[in-house]
C-alpha cells in the first residue's frame, strides 16, 4: 500500500516530526511504500541542516535524510511555508539575493501541488501536527 | 468504509478527542497518540464519557507514547487496546482513510 | 490523472492566533488546479474563520478573510459549517460572510457556497471523503 505523510509541526518543540519518523520507519518495515513526506507549516524547519542538537539527543534532520537515502522517500518542503520561515535551498537563496542557504541533503523545496499530488497518488494520507 | 481517527492532544487541554468521538461512526477506530494518550486513562473525569463512545468505536492508544509518560496498559480504560507503531501502521492500512484531529 | 478524489479540508482552528487557517486556505487555492472534488469543513473553532467584519488593521497581520469570497472563482463551491459548533460559540449564520459561486449548470446563477449542517451531517461529509487534510 502507498502511504503519504504530512508533517505540520517543527522539530524539538513538538513530537510530530518524531512520531512521523517512527511511523514511516514502521510502515517501510511492514512492506508498505512511503513515496513522499510533505513538510508544511513549521514542519519545514525539520529540513534545516544547521541544527546542532546536543550529542546525546536524536538528530531529527539526519534521521530524515537517512530515510531519503536508504529508502528513496521523497522529502518535500513547501516553498511558500519555507520562504516565510527562512528555509532556502541554493537556487532559492540566489534568486532571493540571500547570502546563505540551509536546506539539508535529501530534502527538496517545491510547491503545495506536491501535497495534493501525494493525496491523489497514495492510498492513505497520515498527518502529524499540532 | 471506515476511518482511522488520530488524536494527539490531551482531552484535558482541548476538545479534539470529544469532537472526534462526536463525529466518529460505528466501525471507525480512534488512535490516541502523543499527549492524546492521556485520554485513554481510567479513573479520570472523562473516563465515563469515553467509555460510552467505546461501545461503537474501537479505541486504541499508542503504547510507546503511553510508556514515555509513565503509564502501563493496565491504567487504560477497559476495552482500550495498546498498539505499537507496527499496530499503528496496520490500523492505517485497515481503515479506508485516516483523519487527524489536530 | 483520470480518477477524481474527494478532498476534504478540515478546519478546526480560529484565524490569526496561529497560521493554520491561512496556510490551509493556500492549499485549497493551489489544490483547485488539480480538478478534484473539493469540500471545506468548518468545525469547532474553525467556524471563527468565516466571521463577517474581520479587521486586522490593529494587529499588523494581513486580513485573509476576503479570499474565502473568491473561492467560487476557483471552483470551490462546498463550504460546510457545523451548526452545533456555531451555536456553542454564540454564533449564527448571520455572523458569517456571504460566500457565493456561479453555477455553470444553472445559467451561472449565484448560489450560496456555505451550507450550515448538523453534526451528524458533518460526520457523513467526513465519512464520504477520500483524502482528509487537517489544519
Amino acid at each position: 500500500m502507498k502511504i503519504g505523510v504530512l508533517v505540520s509541526e517543527g522539530p524539538y518543540t513538538h513530537q510530530a516530526a518524531d512520531s512521523a519518523y517512527k511511523f514511516v520507519t514502521a510502515a517501510l518495515a511492514a512492506g508498505h511504500e512511503v513515496p513522499r513526506v510533505f513538510f508544511y507549516h513549521d514542519g519545514v524547519n525539520v529540513a534545516t541542516r544547521l541544527s546542532v542538537p546536543p550529542q546525546d539527543e536524536r538528530h531529527i534532520q539526519r534521521n530524515w535524510t537517512a530515510l531519503a537515502k536508504d529508502h528513496g522517500v521523497d522529502l518535500v518542503v513547501c516553498i511558500a511555508a519555507a520562504q516565510r520561515r527562512g528555509m532556502l535551498d541554493e537556487n532559492e537563496a540566489t534568486r532571493q539575493g540571500k547570502d546563505a542557504n540551509n536546506l539539508a541533503e535529501g530534502f527538496r523545496i517545491s510547491g503545495l501541488g506536491q501535497l495534493i499530488e501525494m493525496g491523489i497518488q497514495t492510498d492513505r494520507l497520515v498527518t502529524f501536527g499540532d | 468504509m471506515s476511518t482511522l481517527h488520530t488524536v494527539n492532544k490531551s482531552p484535558f487541554a482541548t476538545q479534539a478527542l470529544v469532537s472526534c468521538l462526536n463525529h466518529a461512526k460505528a466501525g471507525d477506530a480512534v488512535l490516541m497518540i502523543e499527549d492524546g494518550v492521556y485520554g485513554g486513562l481510567g479513573g479520570t473525569g472523562l473516563t465515563e464519557i469515553i467509555e460510552e463512545f467505546g461501545n461503537n468505536v474501537s479505541l486504541y492508544v499508542l503504547s510507546p507514547d503511553l510508556a514515555a509518560r509513565g503509564f502501563d496498559a493496565d491504567r487504560l480504560i477497559d476495552g482500550i487496546e495498546g498498539v505499537d507503531y507496527d499496530g499503528f501502521v496496520a490500523l492505517v492500512a485497515k481503515h479506508d482513510r485516516t483523519q487527524a484531529w489536530l | 490523472m483520470s480518477d477524481v478524489k474527494k478532498f476534504l479540508y478540515l478546519n478546526r482552528r480560529a484565524p490569526y492566533g496561529t497560521i493554520y487557517a491561512l496556510e490551509s486556505l493556500e492549499v485549497v487555492l493551489i489544490g483547485a488546479a488539480f480538478e478534484q472534488d473539493v469540500s471545506l469543513a468548518f468545525v469547532d473553532d474553525g467556524v471563527f474563520q468565516l466571521t463577517n467584519g474581520q479587521n486586522t488593521d490593529g494587529i499588523g497581520v494581513k486580513n485573509f478573510s476576503p479570499t474565502f469570497r473568491a473561492l467560487g472563482d476557483y471552483d470551490v463551491q462546498k463550504l460546510f459549517v457545523e451548526r452545533e459548533s456555531l451555536e456553542e460559540r454564540g454564533l449564527s449564520e448571520d455572523d458569517l460572510m456571504e460566500i457565493v459561486y456561479e453555477d455553470e449548470d444553472d445559467d451561472w446563477a449565484e448560489k450560496p457556497a456555505i451550507h450550515v449542517i448538523s453534526r451528524a451531517e458533518m460526520a457523513d461529509v467526513m465519512a464520504d471523503a477520500d483524502v482528509v487534510l487537517s489544519f
